[in-house]
Formats: C-alpha cells, sequence, structure tokens
C-alpha cells in the first residue's frame, strides 16, 4: 500500500512523500517502514510503542491511536505532524 | 588529512553550537581571529549537545530532536560533512505487557569515554538515564546499574526541572575509566567505582532549600558539575543552591559561592575550568531570587572568575553590556579552549556567541541572531 510521509521525515524517504510497504497492521507496517527506512520508526513511535505526542497516523482518515490497529491493501494510510511548536 | 590532536591548543579553534534550531560551526584562524561560520547543520532541529571526540578530532556526535520526531543522535567522522544516525538511538527496554514503560523523549548530554577506551560514549537522557556506545555512537545500550538503580526511580517520581529531568554532567575519571559521575537535575551528584554497576550519592554539604530536609541524602539540583582533568579529585560544581567545590577525599561540598558578591548571588547554570590550573574557574552568575528570572543580576552581564579555588571571585565584564541585558547562559553553553591564555566562549538563549581571548578580561561577540543557544563546545 502507499503511505504518506510527511517533510520532517523526507531525510529518510529521499525526499518521497509517498512510499510503499506492507503489513496487515499499523504495527508490521512501520516495521517494513523501518526495513525500508532504518530508523524512520523511532522518530514517529517511542520504545513503548507509543505514537509520538505530536505524530499523527490516519487510516482511511480516521486517526489511530494504537499499533495493533488492522489495515488492508486498499486502506488509505497518511502519517501526518500534529501542528505545534514555535 | 587525519588532524592530530593538540595538548596544548596552539592552532585554529573550532566552536560547535547547538541551538534550538539547528548546529552552527565557527571556526578561528591559528590567531583565534578572523572567526568563519559553518552551518547550519540539521536546521530545525533542537540541537541539545554537539560534542568533538577529544580521541579523535574527526569524529563529531550531536544529541538532536525536533518539536514532533523522536530523539535521536547523529555522527559525522569528517567533521561534519556528512552525517550517520545511530542504528539504535537510546531507548529504555521495552516494558512487560500491562506494565508502563518509559521513554526518551531527548538526549540531553553527550559524553566521551575514557581515553583507553575509543569508540565509548555516554548519553544522560530526559527522563533520567544513563546510555553507553561502544562503537562510538552508532548503537547505544542502557546502563542498567544506573537505569535500575533505586534512588534513581526515586528522582524519577519526585520529577525534575521546569525544562524535565535532566540527566547531565556525566564526568570519567581520567585515571579510571570505571570512575564515573553523574548529575541529576532534581536528584544531586551520583558516583560509580564500577563502570556504572552500582552508585552511591555525593551529595553531603550541598544545601537544597527547596527540600522539607536541607541536608537531605538525595534530591538536590546541580545544574553543572566539572573536575578538574589534570586534579580529578577537585569537583566544581554549579548548583541551584550556590557554587561549591568537593575535594574528594574530604567527601563534602563547600560552597565557595559565599565568596561571591552578595548583590550578584551565586546562582547560574554552567561552569567552566581552566585546562592547565585547577584553581581557576569560571561561572555565569544569574538572577535567582524571587521568581528565579534566570537572567543576568540586574541586567549587567558578567562572567566572574576565582584563581584561588572559591577563595575570592573577579568580576570579568570588559565590552559585555553595561546595562539592560537580561542574558541566560545554559549549562552547556559555556567553554573553554587550550590556549595560553585561555579563550572563553559563552552562548546566550537571545542567540549570541561571545568570546575573550584572554580569560575573561576583555570579551567580543562572535555571531548574533541565532537561534537560543542550547550548547558550546570546542572542537581541537
Amino acid at each position: 500500500m502507499t503511505v504518506k510521509i510527511p517533510s520532517p521525515l523526507y531525510s529518510y524517504t529521499e525526499g518521497k512523500n509517498r512510499v510503499e510497504a506492507r503489513g496487515g497492521t499499523l504495527r508490521e507496517l512501520l516495521d517494513d517502514l523501518d526495513r525500508r527506512y532504518p530508523g524512520i520508526r523511532f522518530r514517529m513511535v517511542d520504545e513503548q510503542d507509543r505514537i509520538r505526542p505530536h505524530m499523527r497516523i490516519f487510516v482511511n482518515g480516521a486517526a489511530a491511536a494504537r499499533l495493533d490497529t488492522e489495515i488492508g491493501a486498499e486502506d488509505d494510510i497518511q502519517i501526518l505532524q500534529a501542528l505545534s511548536g514555535g | 588529512m587525519k588532524r592530530k590532536k593538540r595538548a596544548n591548543g596552539d592552532g585554529p579553534v573550532t566552536l560547535l553550537v547547538g541551538t534550538q534550531k539547528g548546529a552552527w560551526v565557527l571556526e578561528s584562524d591559528r590567531d583565534r581571529e578572523g572567526w568563519k561560520m559553518g552551518g547550519p547543520h540539521f536546521l530545525g532541529n533542537i540541537i541539545q549537545h554537539f560534542v568533538a571526540d577529544p580521541r579523535d578530532p574527526e569524529v563529531w556526535l550531536i544529541a538532536a530532536r525536533t518539536g514532533h520526531l523522536g530523539p535521536t543522535v547523529f555522527r559525522s567522522r569528517d567533521r561534519g560533512k556528512s552525517w550517520t544516525e545511530a542504528e539504535t538511538p537510546p531507548a529504555f527496554p521495552k516494558a512487560a505487557e500491562g506494565e508502563e514503560g518509559e521513554s526518551v523523549s531527548r538526549v540531553f548530554w553527550l559524553t566521551p569515554g575514557h581515553e583507553s577506551e575509543p569508540g565509548v560514549w555516554y548519553a544522560g537522557t530526559t527522563p533520567f538515564g544513563l546510555f553507553r556506545s561502544e562503537d562510538g555512537g552508532a548503537t547505544w545500550e542502557g546502563v542498567r546499574g544506573f537505569n535500575e538503580d533505586p534512588i534513581r526511580k526515586k528522582c524519577v517520581e519526585f520529577g525534575g526541572t521546569p525544562d524535565g529531568p535532566i540527566t547531565h554532567s556525566i564526568l570519567v575519571d581520567p585515571r579510571d575509566a570505571r570512575h564515573l559521575y553523574l548529575g541529576l537535575s532534581t536528584g544531586g551528584v551520583f558516583e560509580s567505582e564500577d563502570r556504572g554497576e552500582s552508585w552511591r550519592t555525593l551529595n553531603k554539604g550541598c544545601e537544597a532549600d527547596f527540600l522539607p530536609d536541607p541536608n537531605a541524602d538525595w534530591g538536590h539540583d546541580p545544574h553543572c558539575v566539572q573536575l578538574h582533568p589534570l586534579r580529578p579529585d577537585r569537583l566544581y560544581q554549579q548548583n541551584h543552591c550556590g557554587i561549591y567545590r568537593m575535594e574528594r577525599g574530604d567527601g563534602e561540598w563547600i560552597r565557595i559561592g559565599r565568596n561571591m558578591p552578595k548583590k550578584v548571588g551565586d546562582i547560574g547554570f554552567p561552569v567552566t575550568l581552566h585546562p592547565r590550573d585547577p584553581d581557576t574557574a569560571w561561572v555565569f552568575p544569574m538572577d535567582g531570587t524571587e521568581v528565579w528570572p534566570r537572567t543576568s543580576p540586574d541586567g549587567r552581564p558578567a562572567v566572574y572568575v576565582t584563581k584561588d579555588a572559591g577563595e575570592s571571585w573577579k568580576r570579568l565584564d570588559g565590552g559585555l553590556p553595561d546595562r539592560q541585558a537580561w542574558w541566560t547562559v545554559f549549562r552547556q553553553a559555556m567553554a573553554a579552549d587550550r590556549h595560553d591564555p585561555v579563550g572563553l566562549y559563552f552562548g546566550t538563549t537571545s542567540g549570541e556567541i561571545w568570546t575573550s581571548a584572554n580569560e575573561g578580561k576583555d570579551w567580543t561577540f562572535l555571531a548574533a541572531h541565532l537561534p537560543r543557544v542550547l550548547s558550546v563546545e570546542v572542537a581541537g
């Protein structure tokens, strides 16, 4: 499936804003992303598998709170950064 | 060409500057003039600490995060021409199912290991955590003896600073790679003689006027701790409650800040040591009265120096603004080079870098308009 990537993570995806990845859950999807783009997962998800406070992962437009959220091959996955900072 | 380590620092100076929005590098000529600025590196990243490896001057490490992305460490083996991210940045173990685990939110401090252990680095984090790398910062493991220490857990429950709990001032005894110190804000100073497997508190004599028991064993707030490389049993500490010195054999902190002018006080963040004279140290006082503005007292910034191990202090403000300058200099943002006379450097939260080529007597500014300066370190 295609995953939309936010600009702060372009340094991992060679500048691509959409990349391919596989998985039946968000956890599997992020693990696959990390295999393809080493280091990207830890910037989004902490060591306790919690999505970092200012990151959001949307599945078909709905925010997912947990990594065991099931996903399908046709689902629309968007990783976004929440508004914050200054 | 491989650069040689310089024992007495008679060459150009490279200054590594970490800020709230990226890293910059300032390089001088041999006379410490003609400064040129390079960067930014990692524009937009919060660069908490930017440190060179004294064992290999080609190697630089950066502790970084952004407002959104998690904390990590970047490494360069060519003085910043190229960077590689740590394969496994500092991180706590995954908690067992149903248990609440900790997660690193910030790598706050980086310390190169002992001369005899090339490739070893230590990192201090928020929340309190000590991590060690044995491969030049590529992979990091928690120092379990510290991260699982019962007093460390009490300090976690006790809380930290308004900016979160901070693990800092990781010091390695130049005589013994197993002998370590570190500071927790808040928690106090801790010491290990077995490479971090076990720890003892080292806070006797240090005041803590914010605790119910001012002579508590732990819970103190060291802002910056330094040991002198030529006299490693002498420690200096800039604490939330004053400036201290300890002769390790005595095991008790002496408040040498009591010898500071009363109107200025002895509150601040950094303490910087002379590379060759264990009796000489510099501090940058800040206003610790009432609501703790943490700015230069009376809006008149100054460095203070002692040349007699804290018996007396002298104000050094030549060239600094004499009014309406409300500066804050953080604990990692003041450094000394190895020249003779020693060059001093500090960075302010208002984005300025200042230097003195004569041990603080006269100051000039090197850079302005930077983001909030978090760290200033000398590389080679």
